[in-house]
């Protein structure tokens, strides 16, 4: 393996800068690390070296033109293929969109186009985004690089298992309920899920639009604080977007100081259900901040125990509305089923054919939910929850000013797992919804190995709306004091894959 | 326990337009009577509480853009991801039953 893909974003764009590497040679070592070992890792949906090395190489001329470019100029990204390109085909992980080369770009590509940032590929996801494993991807699962045999978390599986592969420095997932955070702790990496609104949902493939947020993926907290100063930003094309700018998460990440702050440690989001070599990671990290002089407090989020609840209707509800544009008129697949059929008969068995099982799931759930019967009980319900968790938020940070809990409960489980039993899959996420459903941001950052299997973990970090910076300047303190204790970084505890030639 | 029947996930499964297997209706009976016992808990935490909902985690109103026309995607483009079109148009199949 390259020595140079093992380095953190940040090193790399100076070495560009610099002119000691270029974008093409960057481009191409992640290129060739994606043809020894994506085989089985199985990251990228789709890759086009030709397109990738074409925009490296312009990048390179206009270098060596002496123009004044972006500070990440050059430096390759990986996209979750749930975002628009019109150069490569959009899937979201579903059969109903195989092939769909869209009409136009997301915001965030266009950005990530003009800052002139090579595409290296299209990452995989659970089908439609919906679930927390990558095996709903119809194209099948993506692998965790630390174990072949387990999950590199969903629904972001391909964003986090290519970072963690060292396939991509950096790239960019979306989070409706921990999709970025929990592969992030699963595969050792660092992920944030801005505040709802600070990045553009333009371009977007929606799962739950009140919900959704585009958000960074890579092995080091700076990385991630300059891909979110690339990504954020107001946009006349998303309604939702947050008029106002947030700051330099660079900048944030860069203080490394957390003395004098308040970290409360959320009481619901430990103990019973979270496995013990989760915990004492945990608790290890609680005394760390400590030690460089941050207050801890507890603070008490009782209505938490309902999150996944008012989650699972509030997603279904908004999934099954998004999801009927899928209707085998405008784009994507058609199904004629035999004989005559009518537009209705079919739109449903095209439906039937392209939809996989927990989008089918959902879409019949949240028709449930909305159904005039049963609204109040449950969808009107699970608004008023909403507000719940709001105020339980609300009264959290009037006595901390950043919270923390372990991201997940668990370390990566082994593929077929959780499969058939959707409950117990919803669960992985316990303590990643809440932000969501507020609309704060979150980020999870690798914090060490369970003792029981030698597996990474997450610390997650949230903060109050539009406090993003709050998460990098935590995040980039605690992540330097483990670093210094360990002598390297997380990721290099990674075994190295078999490399295919 | 949950109202879920097969019954009613065939009729939910009409509404959302998705064709269903007989066993694909065996199955989702019975995982969604799971699913619907467990999120009907919302209202547990709303015993004896009058709490208005949250729609949007943070509110905006009145979002209005500049009034300037923006080039958007030709005909062609808007075309072009359709399974079936000709003469600028969509095509489908009948959109009304015979009877």
């Amino acid at each position: 393996m390259s020595e140079l893909i093992r380095k953190n974003a940040s090193e790399l764009i100076q070495l560009l800068q610099k002119g000691e590497v270029s974008s093409v040679e960057l481009t191409k070592a992640h290129l060739e690390r994606s043809t020894a070992v994506d085989a089985d890792v199985h990251s990228y949906l789709y890759q086009n070296p030709e397109t990738a090395l074409a925009s490296a190489a312009e990048i390179d001329k206009r270098r060596a033109a002496g123009e004044k470019l972006h500070e990440l100029a050059g430096l390759p990204i990986a996209v979750k293929d749930n975002l628009t390109t019109t150069d490569a085909p959009t899937t979201s992980g579903s059969k109903i969109l195989e092939g769909w080369i869209p009409p136009y770009d997301s915001t965030v590509v266009k950005k990530i186009r003009a800052a002139g940032l090579p595409i290296l590929g299209k990452t995989n996801l659970d089908e439609f985004a919906m679930g927390s494993s990558t095996e709903f991807s119809a194209y099948g699962p993506s692998r965790n690089p630390w174990d072949l045999t387990r999950i590199p978390g969903g629904s972001g599986g391909g964003s986090s298992s290519v970072v963690a592969s060292f396939q991509a420095p950096v790239a960019i997932g979306s989070d409706t309920g921990g999709s970025i955070r929990f592969p992030a702790s699963v595969t050792g990496t660092v992920g944030n899920k801005p505040t709802y609104g600070a990045v553009s949902r333009y371009g977007l493939i929606a799962l739950a639009s009140s919900l959704d947020q585009v958000g960074p993926v890579s092995r080091n907290v700076l990385d991630s604080a300059l891909i979110q100063d690339l990504i954020a930003g107001h946009d006349p094309h998303d309604s939702t977007s947050l008029p106002e700018s947030l700051g330099s998460m660079s900048d944030a990440a860069r203080k490394l100081d957390v003395k004098g702050m308040r970290i409360g440690v959320i009481k619901e989001l430990m103990g019973e259900g979270f496995q013990p070599g989760v915990m004492n990671r945990f608790k290890e990290s609680i005394n760390l901040l400590q030690q460089a002089g941050a207050e801890i407090v507890e603070v008490s989020c009782p209505n938490f125990e309902y999150a996944i609840a008012a989650y699972y209707l509030i997603l279904p509800a908004e999934a099954s509305s998004n999801l009927a544009k899928f209707d085998s008129v405008r784009f994507g697949l058609r199904v004629a089923p035999e004989g005559n059929p009518t537009i209705e008969r079919v739109m449903a068995a095209t439906r039937e054919a392209g939809f996989g099982p927990e989008v089918k799931r959902r879409i019949i759930l949240g028709t449930y939910a909305l159904s005039s019967g049963s609204y109040e009980h449950f969808y009107g319900a699970a608004l008023k929850v909403r507000t719940l968790i709001q105020r339980d938020f609300a009264a959290a940070f009037e006595k901390a000013d950043v919270l923390i809990s372990p991201t997940a409960p668990t370390t990566a489980f082994k593929i077929g797992e959780k499969l058939e039993d959707p409950l117990a899959m919803y669960l992985n996420d316990i303590a990643t919804i809440p932000a969501n459903l507020a609309g704060i941001p979150g980020m999870s950052i690798p914090i060490g190995l369970a003792d029981e299997d030698n597996l990474p973990v997450g610390l997650q970090l949230l903060a109050p709306a539009r406090e993003d910076a709050r998460l990098y300047q935590v995040g980039a303190a605690l992540e330097k004091m483990h670093e210094d204790i360990w002598g390297k970084r997380m990721i290099d505890f990674a075994p190295e894959l078999e490399v295919r030639s | 326990m949950s109202e879920i029947t097969p019954d009613l996930v065939r009729h939910l499964a009409g509404l959302s337009r998705i064709l269903v297997t007989d066993a694909e209706v065996e199955q989702f009976t019975e995982q969604l009577s799971l699913i619907v016992d467990s999120v009907a808990k919302v209202n547990e935490a709303l015993a004896g509480l009058d709490v208005p909902a949250t729609s949007h985690p943070i509110p905006m109103a009145n979002v209005f853009r500049e009034d300037i026309v923006e080039p958007s995607l030709s005909q062609a483009e808007a075309l072009s991801g359709a399974p079936d079109s000709g003469e600028g148009r969509f095509r489908v199949a009948a959109i009304l039953d015979e009877e």
